[in-house]
Formats: structure tokens, sequence, C-alpha cells
């Protein structure tokens, strides 16, 4: 497929609290990758930072620090920033490069190291900013928004706090098998519900902590990977950042409210579609296959609850579904479609430029096949998903 | 002492009036205000004063300010039983109180309004679905200031004994 782009080269710095400059992350990632795919920094022809806007300047522009941190060496440089969808825009950027011609091979870097405790907004007296106003006004932290959208499903669908600590216990079990993970250890369903509550209903165990870390990938087109000796290489074949649709109808983070109905006269199956899913179906539209075709999924659980409500985002069950699914051990490892094999945020925590990138590193050694013990046997397909503060989408179709 | 009452945000809601004389009658109802297209009928909370945002509109149309529905129903609902970092306002020397979130569906504009329960409000008291009214409210006060904001709180059985005028006068966030 002509739009296709390689994914050369995968790498990581180890997620954690570790006490050292995002730039140190990053730089420890972007190696990795380059060593994985047998190439020299100075073969790289353009290279895309996703930022980190808490770590001051160096972190805004985050393409050319990383550049600096490796050696000058004169490649064409972009930094991009999106939250929580900056990885997947900074694949995108790349990938738009190497479709256009403009280069053949792209490294790709996010790397952060995140506050202790709750994000929280940029500092002063900022009262035209959305994000700073949600904290001053209402005092509604991150895991205050997930645990509304817990609490609806559990009103609406009947899911219960069990079925939400399903989620942590089965991605515990797989950030277990991760030497990458920052939580490497399993949990059971009475720790979850030991757990101190955060936002009722949800307890610490159900929501993810932040972390340093860093990922890295090195993109080609399919005429490099096959001159460097790759025939097969694991291909990403969509791209999603699209943004929702007005109205938009489900309280998103960090709004106060959503936009009214009042100029929609008949809501038609499109303005019912949320934003979640509407991420996904760009990247099936985009990639010519769709849910039944996934050997497995990265989502983003920055919940537990979260986590269900992207399996039927993105198409894995219908609406309502998502618990029975955790249920029957259909997203474990060894289940029909395994979802955050990596161990997901509940083992990473969010390094937020680094961790649609690290989706995708994921996506590569489970269908390269060489995840290990985590690996999902035969795996030909996987997405990955998440969304970015203000209105990012971000998914991931790669095929092998 | 004498603090002017201030709202938090202005032009969100409408303006508090002084404490009433004890023989000053009722105040006047407390709402939401947001903007209305008046080209396409879109409504914006918080309020949008620049240009329509529903891209489906013909444009040339004003945005007019317009009082919310003063009641709707609960969408969902939370707390935060941790201190939410700054600009939130609280007093690191005195325990915290966890307060109650609630996402409200607005009657007659169809969107979610996320505010802070009135104060007394308990999860108990809350179900999904249930209908809850907008109050005026003490979001904190300094040593000049009392900053108002809005609430919700549960309509009829469920709803909070003496609080049945249109604006909270006492409580909270000192
Ligand atoms: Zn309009």
């Amino acid at each position: 497929m002509s739009a296709d782009v390689a994914v050369l080269g995968a790498g990581m710095h180890p997620w954690g609290k570790w006490g050292r400059s995002f730039v140190e992350y990053g730089r420890v990632a972007a190696r990795a990758a380059l060593a994985d795919a047998g190439l020299d920094w100075t073969d790289v022809q353009s290279v895309v930072g996703a930022d980190t806007v808490r770590s001051g300047y160096p972190g805004y522009v985050a393409g050319a620090t990383f550049a600096r941190a490796l050696g000058w060496q004169g490649a064409r440089v972009t930094s991009v920033y999106a939250a929580c969808a900056s990885g997947a825009q900074a694949i995108g950027a790349a990938r738009a490069q190497i479709l256009a011609g403009l280069a053949d091979v792209v490294l790709v870097v996010g790397a952060d190291a995140a506050p202790k405790g709750f994000f929280a907004p940029a500092g002063g007296e900022r009262p035209d900013d959305p994000d700073w106003l949600r904290f001053r006004v209402l005092g509604a932290t991150n895991p205050a928004y997930f645990a509304l959208y817990a609490r609806r499903r559990m009103a609406v669908y009947g899911d219960t706090p069990e079925d939400f600590a399903l989620v942590k216990v089965k991605n515990a079990a797989a950030g277990l098998l991760n030497p990458n993970a920052r939580y490497r250890k399993a949990v059971t369903a009475e720790e979850v519900a030991a757990s101190a509550v955060v936002a009722d209903p949800l307890r610490l165990l159900d929501v993810c902590a932040t972390s340093d870390g860093g990922a890295a990938l090195v993109l080609c087109s399919m005429d490099f990977a096959r001159a460097h000796g790759v025939a097969d290489p694991v291909r990403i074949r969509a791209v999603s950042t699209v943004t929702p649709t007005y109205p938009r109808t489900v309280l998103d983070l960090p709004d106060i409210a959503t936009d009214a109905t009042t100029a929609v006269p008949t809501a038609g199956p499109a303005a019912a579609a949320s934003f979640r899913a509407s991420i996904a179906r760009a990247a099936y539209e985009e990639a010519g296959l769709g849910p039944r075709d996934l050997s497995l999924a990265e989502v983003y659980d920055l919940s537990t609850a979260l986590e269900l409500e992207w399996y039927e985002d993105i198409g894995l069950c219908g609406p309502g579904e998502g618990a029975s699914l955790v249920r029957e051990g259909a997203t474990a490892l060894g289940g029909r479609v395994p979802v955050n094999t990596s161990g997901g945020l509940a083992s990473f925590g969010e390094a937020v430029p680094a961790q649609a990138i690290a989706q995708v590193c994921e996506l590569t050694w489970q269908l390269r096949g060489t995840a290990g013990e985590r690996q999902v046997p035969g795996a030909r397909a996987g997405i990955t998903a998440n969304q970015g503060l203000f209105g990012h989408g971000s998914a991931v179709i790669a095929v092998r | 002492m004498a603090r002017t009452r201030t709202p938090v945000v202005s032009g969100w809601f409408t303006q508090d009036v002084p404490p009433p004389a004890p023989m000053a009658g009722p105040a006047p109802p407390f709402r939401l205000l947001g903007t209305r297209c008046t080209a396409c009928a879109a409504v914006f909370f918080p309020r949008e004063d620049s240009a329509c945002r529903n891209p489906h509109c013909a444009g040339g149309g004003d945005l007019a300010e317009v009082p919310l529905s003063p009641r709707g129903r609960v969408w969902s609902y939370t707390d935060g039983r941790y201190r939410p970092p700054a600009p939130y306002v609280s007093d690191p020397a005195e325990p915290w109180e966890p307060y109650v979130l609630i996402a409200v569906e607005l009657e007659a504009e169809g969107m979610v309004v996320l505010g802070q329960g009135a104060p007394g409000v308990r999860l108990a008291d809350l179900t999904v679905g249930a209908e809850v009214e907008v109050v005026g409210g003490v979001l904190n006060e300094d040593a000049e200031t009392t900053w108002l904001t809005w609430q919700f709180r549960p309509v009829g059985p469920a709803g909070r004994a003496g609080s049945t005028g249109s604006a909270e006068r006492s409580g909270g966030g000192s």
C-alpha cells in the first residue's frame, strides 16, 4: 500500500520516577530506537519532538532539544504539542514528511519528567484559560473527570467498581512482564478495593500515576526499509488526529460545559457518535480495516473505567458491553483481543508526550513477534487510541 | 466584616446583590448566563462573545446574553477526596473537606454544565437523572472579597432543608 510508512526502530527509556531531565529520557529512548533500526543518528534526515510543556523552554522546542542532545547534524526539525495526543501528532508529522518525499528516515521522540500528584495548570492568574478556570472555579482535577465518566457508566450500564478493578488486575498482570513498565507487580481486586478513594467511585489503584519516561520511533519509507534489508517491516497504515464535531455532547477534560444542542434540529447518528469513537473511526477508514481485524489494542487507561469506554469506542463491542469483555477475559493476555498488552498507563503512569509513541512501540514489538512473555500469538494488526486536551484525536493503526 | 461580594468569573451568572435587608422581600432568582447566536440559535456556556462556534452557522448573527435553564438533570457526579492544586483556593492549615462535583444536563439547552454541589449536598443525595437546580453560593473568602460562584442542589425532598431561597447566603469557603 503506497500510504504505508515503515517502523524501522522502537525504543524506550524505562518509566519511573528517576529525578532526571526529560532530555536524558528522550536521548536514551532515541538511541535505543536508532540501535533497533540499525542506523546511525547521522543517517536521520528529520527529527520530530513531542513537546514537554511543563519542563520550560527546552520542552517547548523538544525537536531541537533532542537534536542538540544527540549532536547537531543538520536534520530537518519539528516540534509539536497536543497534550496527550502529542506523540500521535509527532508520528503524523513524520509520516506526512515521508509520504511527501521530504525525508526518507525520521526520528520521533517524546519524553517527560512529570511532577508528583495531580497535574496542575501553568501558574499565574489566567482567567481566559479554561484549564486554569476549572481548577480555580471548580477544583476539578483530572481524576474528577474520570470519576464522572465512571459514575455515569455505573448508572447507565450497570458497571460496578469490581468491574473497574478487573481492568487494573489485568493491566498489572501484563505490566509485570514488561521491562519498561514502572510498576511490575501483580495487583488483586482486593488491593484495588482497599486503596483510598480519590474521586468517588474511583480509587487510587483505578487512576494512573504520573511518571518520568521516554519513547522513540524510527520511521522510514517502504523503499528505504527494503533498501536497508527489511523486506517485511511493521507498517503504519493510519494516523488519526481528528477534532470533535459540533455539538460535542460529552463533557471532556478540561471543559466546564459541553456544547448546547439548540442549533441542531435533529441529532443524527453522526452527532450521536462520541468524540472518542470518531477518533477510531477515522483511523479505521484510513487503514481500510475494522475492529474485527485487530490482534490487539493499546488504549489510554487514565482510569480503569475509561478503558472499558475505549473498548466500545474502538468497536470491540457495543455500547455498554465493555465490562462484559473484561469479565470474560477477552481483553487479557491470551484473550480474543488483548488490550494494553504493555501494561497500559496502569503500569507505566503518564509521561504525556511519550505515551502515544510508547503505544506504537508496543504495537511494533507485538507485530514483530518480539514482545516476549506478553506476546500476542500471530499478531497482525493493532490500534492505539487516546485523546489530547481541547480536542486532539489520537489513534494509530499498525499492521504486519 | 464587610467584604466585597464578587463573582469569581464575571458575566457567567447573574450579578449577586447585597444580602437583603430583613424586610426587603425575596432576592431575584439566580441564573447562569450564556450567549445565544441570533442566526442559528446555538447557545454557549461559558459565554462566547467573539463569534458563533457552530460550523454550520450561516453567520451574520449577534451573540446575545441569555439566562440558562434554572434546572436540569444529573448527568454524573463525584467528589474530591484530595485537596486540588492551586489555583483552587483552600487553607492548607485546615483539614481537607471533600465537596461534591455535579455535571448537570440543562433542561432547554441540552448542554452539560459542571458545578460544585451546594453546601451540605452529599453523594448519597444524588442519583444520575435526578432533578437539580442552580443556586448562587460562596466559593471562598479572603480578607477583602467573598468570591461567588454557581452551585447545584437537588430539587424536592432531597433538597437541603432551609435552603429554599433563591440564593445561598451563607456557608462555604471560609
Ligand atoms: Zn450561529
